[in-house]
């Protein structure tokens, strides 16, 4: 009962999640370095990163199930921190859906109601039900149910309870590919219909940035990188979240000159013009900066038509390693002084005969969408982590 | 040449014939794998069975011989005489699993979830008394209860002897050859089989479940009653049954820590068989015990409801 009235009374004074200095240590490992975070009321929320990254962690100190060695956590105007998980007006989806074996569906639907002394629960877990389209299951037990509709029900016993923060801790990680996506575009669809906040932990990179308003990039207990989507996807600040979102070219770049919005930089033997506004990293003269490009934005030319590239754009030479066609595009990787293994993924509008492996090419891109990054990290940052999760 | 002119009388079913011994062999290989576990459990329960059958309903003196004569009116008279044994028993039985139950439900409940590294330690421990002889044990247990011993006395002083003798589960200010000895030996004595099926049951349960409930505004106690503990009730139902079984036919335990006021009917049928040698009433005795654990069992896993298990 007592949680009732906590969600009732604290419910007017803004229901954002407020995480301050928290952080976490098992004996000498630092799972999570204190971090400040706030989740705003309604949105949908993604925690993104390589497995023991620290994001699981980082939920399961807003849902109480794990104790923050350092900080607090806020619900709307109310510190939660000292509260055991039954207390708070927080609801959890695991990962392995963690449904009651012993109770049917409807049971399972039903209790967090019962917990708080509701008496007739029928026609709200009959509702629920409905909402995640399982009202001909009420009477089934959990092992009868296929894995896509157990994490449906897990979904419906956490939101009948109308918490002020839905936690899903990589809800569709047992999930094939096919109903994973089918599963995404379900929990945005009942995100919206019911406008809780929600917090999803993910390590797909795809999955965070088409259901997320906001994504929350992390490594190794730190968080590198908070934005909308796009906005991480076209300026990472750092190598870790330009490789783990997509893939990134980089070329090591030599600052030369400084003019206005624009920055002026050597590479090999040419020069690269980068807006100052899509730059991280310091930029006096001499100074190095990496370079980055996103494969899709590049065009690829061949040597023979280079005069018809028009000026102003950013452009390299370059010979085709490998080329592979899969249908709506070609990707390919190029050999550059300046960079090794370029990649470039061509639309395939219209296609040149003529770049096929061996052959010399030019790549030439708008300066527009050049990015900046302090040299002083690890090229590779994210790469290898980002792959095999992928996978 | 002989296949060959074997060849066509087979020929009607030519196609079905070739892939058909593979199959066959595949098919015997479940009973052939049975096999040494049905002659085993043939020779050493259904022919015992069917002789001690044929035993109790026999007639006659040890000194003329016996000879089967359908004298089923043992069974009525070794029931009107050793009835208050029967209840005994039962009594003497279920209080031990109660207790064990209670005893070994919070310490099973420790190892599977709050021992650590200290599982595998306090595993061998409860395992430990199995080193040792049944019959070594239970004498010990009569140290420990001896008139005048520690135990005995310090319950004296704290008054405990005054409320067990008025609910005369001991007599004057003794402990040793009363009820409670006995179900204190017994229940000392099949802990280990009721604490192991309830570890392996609670130790099965996904640590996520309790996550779950606690989420769900389940307190830790409410999650107890509502998730752990029907969870684990696999385990009650089989530690219970393997308390409750043997030691409804026990008879050590009433024979070195009891008197002749606590026999139980394990007692009846040791005498009857090793020194009365009065073999049909001691084989009906048998009987009518088996028959009564039997529908006991049965009505209490009926009620348990925990048909999947069984």
């Amino acid at each position: 009962m007592k949680t009732t009235k906590d969600t009732t009374t604290a419910g007017h004074g803004g229901g954002d999640v407020r995480l301050t200095g928290i952080g976490k240590t098992y004996g000498s490992f630092t799972a999570v370095h204190p971090l400040d975070l706030t989740v705003p009321q309604g949105s949908f929320f993604a925690l993104l990163g390589a497995s023991g990254c620290g994001k699981t962690t980082t939920l399961r100190m807003i849902a109480g199930l794990e104790e923050p060695t350092s900080g607090t956590v806020h619900l709307g105007d109310q510190d939660v921190t000292a509260l055991p998980p039954y207390k708070r007006p927080v609801n959890t989806v695991f990962q392995s859906y963690a449904l009651f074996p012993h109770l049917d569906i409807f049971e399972n639907v039903a209790f967090g109601l019962r917990r708080r002394g509701i008496k007739s629960v029928k026609k709200q877990v009959e509702e629920m039900l409905e909402l995640v389209q399982l009202g001909e299951q009420a009477r089934k037990k959990p092992h009868q149910l296929s894995g896509g509709q157990q994490q449906r029900v897990a979904v419906a016993r956490a939101l009948i309870n109308h918490p002020k923060v839905l936690l899903l801790d990589e809800p569709l990680g047992a999930l094939d590919l096919k109903l994973r996506r089918q599963m995404q575009l379900e929990l945005k669809r009942i995100q919206t219909e019911v406008g809780i906040t929600f917090v999803h932990v993910t390590h797909d990179q795809e999955e965070a940035m088409t259901m997320a308003d906001t994504v929350a990039v992390m490594n190794a207990g730190r968080v590198e990188q908070l934005g909308s989507p796009t906005d991480l996807y076209e300026n990472p600040r750092t190598t870790f979240v330009a490789n783990f979102l997509g893939t990134s070219n980089f070329i090591e770049a030599e600052v030369d000159t400084k003019s206005g919005d624009e920055i002026v930089l050597k590479a090999g033997g040419g020069k690269l013009v980068l807006p100052g506004a899509r730059n991280s990293a310091p930029t006096t003269a001499g100074g190095k900066v990496l370079v980055g490009v996103r494969p899709e934005k590049i065009s690829l030319t061949h040597a023979d038509d280079a005069g018809e590239i028009p000026e102003g754009r950013n452009r390299i030479t370059g010979r085709i390693a490998e080329s592979s066609f899969i249908g709506v595009s070609t990707q390919f990787v190029v050999d550059s002084p300046v960079c090794s293994d370029f990649e470039v993924y061509v639309q395939n509008i219209d296609r040149d005969a003529r770049l096929v492996p061996g052959a010399e090419v030019v790549l030439h891109w708008n300066p527009a969408h050049t990015f900046g990054l302090d040299a002083a990290q690890d090229i590779d940052a994210g790469v290898e982590t980002g792959e095999e999760e992928v996978a | 040449m002989a296949t060959v002119t074997e060849a066509p009388p087979l020929a009607p079913a030519p196609e079905t014939k070739p892939p058909r011994t593979p199959r066959k062999r595949g098919r015997w290989t479940p009973y052939l794998l049975l096999l040494p576990g049905l002659l085993w459990l043939f020779v050493f329960f259904a022919l015992p069975v069917i002789y001690q059958a044929s035993t109790s309903v026999q007639t006659g003196s040890l000194e003329e011989g016996y000879e089967v004569t359908w004298h089923f009116a043992t069974y009525w008279d070794a029931l009107s005489d050793y009835w208050p044994q029967f209840v005994r028993s039962v009594l003497y039985a279920a209080s031990a699993t109660v207790l064990c139950l209670l005893l070994g439900y919070p310490l099973a409940y420790l190892i599977a979830f709050r021992a650590g590294r200290w599982r595998n330690l306090i595993m061998i421990l409860v395992i430990a008394p199995f080193f040792t002889s049944f019959l070594i044990r239970t004498l010990a247990w009569k140290t420990i209860l001896a008139d005048g011993g520690p135990v005995v006395d310090a319950l004296n002083t704290l008054h405990v002897l005054d409320v067990t003798a008025w609910l005369g589960w001991t007599a004057g200010d003794r402990v040793l050859a009363t009820p409670l000895a006995v179900v204190c030996g017994l229940t000392y004595n099949f802990l280990p089989f009721m604490i192991l099926p309830l570890y392996t049951s609670l130790e099965r349960i996904d640590p996520r479940l309790h996550e779950a409930a606690n989420d769900l505004y389940a307190r830790p106690s409410t999650t107890f009653r509502r998730v752990t503990f029907p969870l684990s009730m696999p385990g009650v139902v089989s530690g219970t049954l393997l308390t409750f079984i043997p030691a409804s036919g026990d008879y050590i335990n009433s024979d070195l820590l009891g008197s002749t006021d606590t026999r139980m009917v394990g007692n009846v049928i040791q005498s009857q068989f090793l020194r009365i040698l009065d073999y049909p009433t001691a084989a009906a005795l048998s009987f009518i015990l088996m028959a009564a654990i039997l529908v006991i069992v049965t009505l209490y896993i009926r009620k348990s409801g925990t048909e999947d298990l069984v």
